[in-house]
């Protein structure tokens, strides 16, 4: 962020593989390894979005998909969702696993809505996933707000992936290599044949309104610790006069 | 593409550019241009815009289909049959929104055996509670929770529904949304009505670098998932009246495609949940050695407090994941947070600088934390914080 004009600083920032979608990419490419099967990697966003791709086609990745166009643009998380529905709807597919949330928006609404266009059933925030032995049913464990639960449905389903479900690779040279050699499809507006009034900003039923720089907060009293009581004594005094302790 | 620009009648005023939080405008000689792949259209260029050079092309409105919505509505969870905190402030933030509005106030109570906690919500300001009692809702599964708001949502026409931005909320409102096609906005920190009776839902994005308000104007009702400890709940009024209304929704097991096969907690004994508790005492690297936790959880026992971790203090398995707190981890909002030995990195800050209060222990002067601290202490974990322990006590015991 530049302080001064309070604007987002995106030069030189590359783009990079969402770190929940990391392990998402990293729990697909072990399912394969395990069970077989071949693993897609889907996204939609603008051109520079092509560095992510190609990351997750390096740690192993079969294919990439890139749905890209100025429609697109403005897209909420309905529209995103619609978008990537379209598409994904075209294919067949046992299990569709995104990332818990993106870091920008952090929304985590994309994988359920998703979820509900394709008609799959969800198990979000999972740590874990096993496939049964007869290949017809995952079972995973998701996070609640106590701890975690043990979930099973029939495939296909869709997952999203949190922290501990997996360590994810990094790309050796042998795999950045091959990335640029693997199937890699564009698709437009045109290509995914769906009316432009559905996606982007026209088919967002949410809109900014205004974007804002937050409240910065500023320090408060800081105090040297010179002598230890001292400072607890300060700092007790502080918390009781506020009414925290 | 949803920018409309009219670069005859820009007057080259480079207001715009100012205005754009992301860096979208360049001065173009002695006009601007645009680079669509930086914009997210969010409109703050039209609005300053003196000539009306820019247009965002939107969808209309529709507002005789949108006067049919009316009312406030909060789901509030259960869990095993425990009411959490969140439903009741849902329920005091929702009655204030209703009252602007002079509407309202419906909670949704849905699981098993849960008739219970209506009063309490009518006591927190709910004007009616529907309640959805069934075997089949005693386990929250998305399938079954998503046909009883839906059909409830769809029957009843309310204007507003606000969710817990707890992991069961969180999965639940987008495909609520998705059923319905309704806009829905994630983990706001601020709720308001404006002057067109729209609901304006402002949220962090951007690992709380932004803030972004965000509107669903085209249609109803307006969906929001809040986000948990932000809005203080308010002492309950037992003679406030209401209504209890049992609704039947039949949920055949065949529709619920997920089961529940076990659930596991993961509470420590002793460790409260970082994300309802007041008080949070919270460790990072400075700690060093998993046996010296023993000192931030005297000072957690004594304040009624959850013990909270950095994610490195999580990653080497000193604490559970529930208790690790930041953007990977859970966001917190309590009443008095306390960071010991935490540099304060921004992933760390976006999960607690809207914390009430922020104390800081930290033996450098120049870590981070401090810039949210409202009381900061630079010195070692070791040697202040047993003072500010014996501190506590004496002064609790004086009580
Ligand atoms: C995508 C992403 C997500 C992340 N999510 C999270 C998240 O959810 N939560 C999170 O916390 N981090 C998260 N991080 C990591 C974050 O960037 C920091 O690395 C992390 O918060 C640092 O933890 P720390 O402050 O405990 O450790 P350090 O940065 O190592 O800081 C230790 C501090 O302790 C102080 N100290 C050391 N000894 C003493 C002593 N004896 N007395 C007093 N002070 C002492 C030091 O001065 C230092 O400031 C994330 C990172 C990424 C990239
Ligand atoms: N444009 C996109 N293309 C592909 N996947 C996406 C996109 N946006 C979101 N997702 C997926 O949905 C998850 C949740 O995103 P969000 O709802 O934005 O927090 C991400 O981790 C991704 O797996």
């Amino acid at each position: 962020m530049n302080e001064e004009t309070g604007t987002l600083i995106r030069d030189g920032v590359p783009s990079i593989l969402n770190p929940f979608d990391e392990l998402a990419v990293e729990a697909a490419i072990q399912l394969k390894e395990k069970h077989g099967g071949e693993v897609t990697i889907v996204t939609m966003g603008p051109p520079q979005a092509k560095d992510a791709l190609l990351k997750a086609l390096a740690m192993g990745g079969d294919k990439a998909v890139h749905l890209t166009d100025r429609a697109f643009a403005g897209a909420d998380t309905w529209a995103t969702a619609l978008t990537l529905a379209e598409y994904i709807k075209t294919m067949e597919f046992d299990l569709v696993i995104c990332g818990k949330q993106a870091i920008d928006g952090d929304t985590a609404q994309v994988g359920p809505e998703l979820a509900e266009l394709l008609s799959v059933p969800q198990i979000c925030y999972v740590r874990k996933i096993d496939i049964s032995e007869d290949g017809k049913q995952v079972i995973t464990h998701r996070e609640t707000d106590e701890g975690y639960e043990v979930v099973r449905a029939k495939l296909p389903v869709l997952l999203t992936a949190t922290k501990g479900l997996n360590e994810p690779r990094l790309p050796n040279i042998m795999g950045i290599m091959k990335a640029k050699q693997k199937p890699f499809e564009e698709v437009n507006i045109e290509k995914l044949g769906t009316d432009p009034d559905r996606l982007g900003l026209k088919g967002s039923p949410t809109q900014v309104r205004k974007v804002f720089p937050p409240e910065k907060k500023k320090g408060g009293i800081k105090i040297d610790a010179e002598n230890p009581a001292a400072a607890a004594k300060q700092l007790v005094e502080f918390l009781t006069k506020k009414g925290a302790i | 593409m949803g920018l409309l620009y009219d670069r005859d009648t820009c007057t080259g005023c480079m207001l715009c550019p100012k205005a754009c939080n992301f860096d979208a405008i360049e001065k173009d000689g002695d006009k601007v241009k645009f680079d669509l792949d930086k914009c997210v259209l969010c409109g703050s260029c039209e609005e300053v815009c003196p000539v009306d050079a820019i247009k965002i092309e939107r969808k209309k409105i529709d507002s005789a289909e949108i006067a049919k919505y009316k009312d406030v509505w909060t789901f509030c969870e259960t869990s095993d049959g425990r009411l959490r905190s969140v439903a009741l402030e849902l329920v005091t933030k929702g009655r204030e929104l209703a009252d602007t509005l002079g509407e309202k106030l419906t909670a949704v109570l849905i699981g098993n055996n849960i008739e219970n906690h209506a009063q309490t919500l009518i006591h927190h300001g709910a004007d009616r509670v529907l309640v959805v009692d069934a075997k089949i809702f005693a386990d929250y599964t998305t399938d079954a929770y998503t046909i009883a708001m839906t059909s409830l949502i769809a029957s009843r026409k309310p204007s507003v529904v606000l969710y817990g931005a707890t992991n069961n909320g969180r999965d639940l409102a987008p495909r609520i949304a998705a059923r319905l096609g309704l806009g829905l906005t994630a983990d706001c920190t601020g709720l308001e009505i404006d002057e067109a009776r729209q609901l304006i839902q402002t949220r962090p994005a951007f690992g709380g670098n932004i803030m972004a308000e965000i509107i669903s104007p085209y249609t109803r009702p307006q969906m929001a998932t809040v986000r948990p400890n932000v809005f203080k709940p308010g002492e309950p009024d037992s003679s406030r009246p209401g209504e209890i209304e049992k609704v039947n929704i039949e949920v055949s097991p065949v529709q619920v495609r997920t089961r529940v096969l076990e659930k596991v907690s993961e509470a420590v004994e002793g460790m409260k949940s970082v994300e309802e508790a007041d008080v949070i005492v919270c460790s990072g690297r400075g700690i060093k050695d998993p046996a010296n936790l023993e000192l931030p959880k005297q000072l957690a026992k004594l304040l009624d407090a959850a013990i909270g971790g950095s994610r490195p203090i999580v990653d080497l398995g000193w604490l559970p994941p529930s208790q690790q707190v930041g953007q990977s981890g859970r966001t917190v909002c309590p009443k008095l947070y306390i960071a010991l030995g935490i540099s304060g990195q921004i992933q760390h800050l976006a999960g607690m600088s809207s914390s009430d209060f922020v104390v800081a222990i930290n033996k450098d002067p120049d870590a981070p934390i401090f810039s949210v601290a409202d009381f900061g202490i630079v010195g070692d974990i070791f040697t202040v914080l047993p003072e500010v322990i014996a501190e506590v006590k004496r002064v609790l015991d004086s009580r």
